[in-house]
């Protein structure tokens, strides 16, 4: 086990390393984020002092290296628009982003695992059609075009939702929470829904198709002949092992809905971090845009560990020095 | 006593897109307590369809669509839901071919044990565990109470086997349906399996039907035997008068393809052709195309007849006793 985190970590580093080259680099072949920043009155000579104050005047090398050097200290360096450090922005913004990811998450397998457990035992019905119909739209329709819809239907035809911002929220251990309010529940609800669109429709592929297969297996059949009851077998003996597949899938799909949320969040005004990413890379913010994919980096690598330890809960089989044969 | 089990022209059909086609066509079979009978076939003859038809458990394609079945006196046929799964676990119980497969890889022997258990019977955690040990003691498995804790994948095949045989008596059932359940076992596991299920059904009295193709299982078994064609028995009777005397060209061409039973250096008889499939049965005798004595009464359907040594025969032209 110990092992297996340490090559983990090691894959982890190795891909940070080569993300900060491309972004670094990348980011300076765009355009001199100096330019954005300065008034149309400022000189040459005006120029000159803010480069100097951000470090922008040395090679690019140069930057390279002393951005590895304050790395290594832990230091990510103080975004360029807001002169604090960048890390301090993303952990303000995180919570709202994380709210809204674990929100669309607890939809998507609330609505999206029943729909798909009966698709997968009705699989002729019309009721089973519509579902796979709908979550092929789910898969296939823009975010943006449905988040457009929502507005549209909900907030301006209908007026019941609001469709900007958070809303009232609740510090709960002083992180901001809105699914305790009323109001920031009303604020949640469609870019939650929204978000959880393409997890949802997977959810209802990925569990039709498993209870498909498992409904056919012996070990079903063996526990229905023994008179086990029809909610038992379903509930447990088959979901269990439709689980596996669900789980993994959505833990890789669940990092890349936090990392990537940018679309809803722009949207719906949402505060998070996916936002700021987006006004970050407009004025080519690069201390902001290189923390942000460092934190996305480490977050992938952590929620892919929490999969794999999820995952061999699940299946006794791949459990690791579980004295197996 | 009436048998515990009974079927009488029992007819299952599977729904395809060819229209709805036979896969038991006229089941009539009766078991007695204590009794072993072995029904035996080729592949598609209907033996497991007859097993499913039995517990409601058939592939939702298939349907019974007329005959009766008795269990105790009672029938059962159609029965569906709550009303059958009190049936299943309790009265009849079943047992099936890969023990790898039978029990569920992601939970705990324990679990799938103690499921069975309460799904006709209420009690304490204690006493259900000391119930389960002792269930898994009876059929001859070390160490019960660790096993409870394992998963199946830490267990031998013939262990699985043993606590699938164990779930299936948990309750006693009057009948048990065992589906090829040694097949995909080691020989000498094949034996130990057939011993004990054989053990437990005499002392506790249970009926058991045990599906098979392997006549050598048969012989070692069973008290009578049902040779299944095509969706119908053609022959069924005594073990020992049917498998010495075979009445029915297609039980004597089984008993010969059989190697062991055949001198050494010669050629194997095979029975030539294949059993037809569903979609394209004969209106006569199933078996005629391939038999070695079919004549022009053959395009007829055979009905069962009698044929000595309390047999029952299913030809026009059977093979005189004693001839084999």
């Amino acid at each position: 086990m110990i092992e297996f985190i340490i090559r983990r970590v090691a894959q982890a580093m190795l891909v940070l390393f080569v993300m900060t080259l491309l972004v670094f680099f990348g980011v300076h072949v765009i355009g001199n984020p100096v330019y954005i920043f300065a008034s149309s009155e400022c000189t040459r000579e005006c120029l000159d002092e803010i480069m100097a104050n951000l470090g922008l005047d040395l090679p690019i090398w140069q930057q390279y290296l002393m951005f590895l050097g304050n790395l290594a200290e832990g230091d990510l360096g103080k975004s360029f628009t807001f002169g604090v450090p960048a890390m301090s922005l993303i952990w303000e913004r995180f919570p709202a982003t994380l709210e809204l990811a674990t929100a669309s998450l607890a939809i998507a397998v609330a609505v999206g695992l029943p729909l798909g457990l009966y698709a997968g035992m009705r699989p002729d019905s019309l009721v089973s059609r519509a579902i796979m119909g709908f979550s092929m739209l789910g898969f296939s329709v823009p975010i943006f075009w449905i988040g457009l819809i929502f507005i549209l239907t909900f907030s301006v035809r209908l007026g019941w939702l609001p469709s900007v911002g958070r809303g009232q929220t609740v510090q709960v251990f002083g992180v901001p929470v809105s699914v305790l309010t009323r109001d920031g529940l009303a604020h949640l609800v469609m870019p939650a829904f929204t978000l959880s669109l393409i997890m949802m429709s997977m959810v209802i592929r990925l569990t039709r198709a498993g209870m498909r297969e498992v409904l056919h297996a012996d070990y079903i059949r063996f526990a229905r002949a023994s008179g086990v009851r029809e909610r038992r077998v379903i509930g447990l003996h088959a979901m269990k092992n439709i689980l596996i597949p669900v789980v993994t899938v959505l833990g890789m799909e669940f990092a890349s809905v936090i990392a990537f949320a940018v679309v809803t969040e722009s949207i719906f005004s949402w505060p998070g971090v996916g936002k700021m990413l987006i006004d970050a890379i407009a004025v080519l913010d690069r201390p902001l845009i290189v923390a942000y994919l460092i934190f996305v980096v480490v977050m992938f690598v952590t929620i892919n560990l929490c999969v794999d330890i999820l995952y061999s809960l699940l299946d006794p089989r791949v459990r690791v020095g579980g004295g197996g044969p | 006593m009436a048998p515990v089990l009974e079927l009488r022209g029992l007819r299952t059909v599977f729904a395809t897109a060819a229209g709805e086609l036979p896969a038991l066509d006229g089941i009539d079979l009766a078991v007695s307590r204590g009794e072993i009978v072995a029904l035996v076939g080729e592949s598609g003859s209907g033996k497991s369809v007859t097993g499913f038809s039995v517990t409601g458990l058939l592939p939702s394609v298939a349907r019974v669509v007329a005959g009766s079945v008795r269990l105790n006196g009672t029938e059962i046929a159609g029965l569906r839901g709550e009303a059958m799964r009190r049936l299943r676990g309790r009265h009849v119980a079943m047992i099936f071919q890969d023990p790898m497969m039978t029990l569920n890889p992601v939970l705990r022997i324990g679990t799938q044990m103690r499921d069975a258990l309460f799904a006709h019977e209420r009690m304490g955690g204690r006493a259900a565990a000391d119930r389960l040990e002792r269930a898994l003691a009876e059929v001859g498995i070390a160490e019960p109470r660790a096993r409870l804790r394992q998963y199946p994948h830490e267990l031998s095949g013939g262990m699985r086997q043993r606590v699938a045989i164990a779930i299936a008596l948990l309750h006693g059932p009057d009948l048990v349906i065992a589906d090829e359940p040694t097949t995909a076992l080691d020989v000498t596991i094949q034996g130990q399996i057939l011993a004990l299920v054989q053990r437990l059904a005499r002392e506790k009295g249970t009926a058991l039907i045990w599906i098979t193709h392997d006549l050598a299982v048969v012989a070692g078994i069973a008290d009578r035997i049902a040779v299944m064609y095509a969706g119908r028995i053609v022959e069924e009777g005594p073990v020992d008068a049917v498998l010495d005397s075979p009445a029915h060209p297609y039980t004597r061409g089984l008993i010969d393809s059989v190697p062991a039973t055949h001198p050494k250096g010669q050629r194997l008889p095979q029975i030539p052709g294949r059993m037809p499939t569903l979609a394209e049965l004969p209106d006569g005798c199933a078996f005629a195309p391939r038999c070695p004595r079919r004549s022009g009464a053959c395009a007829d359907r055979p009905d069962p007849a009698p044929a000595g040594g309390g047999r029952m025969v299913r030809c026009f032209h059977p093979l005189a006793e004693g001839r084999a």
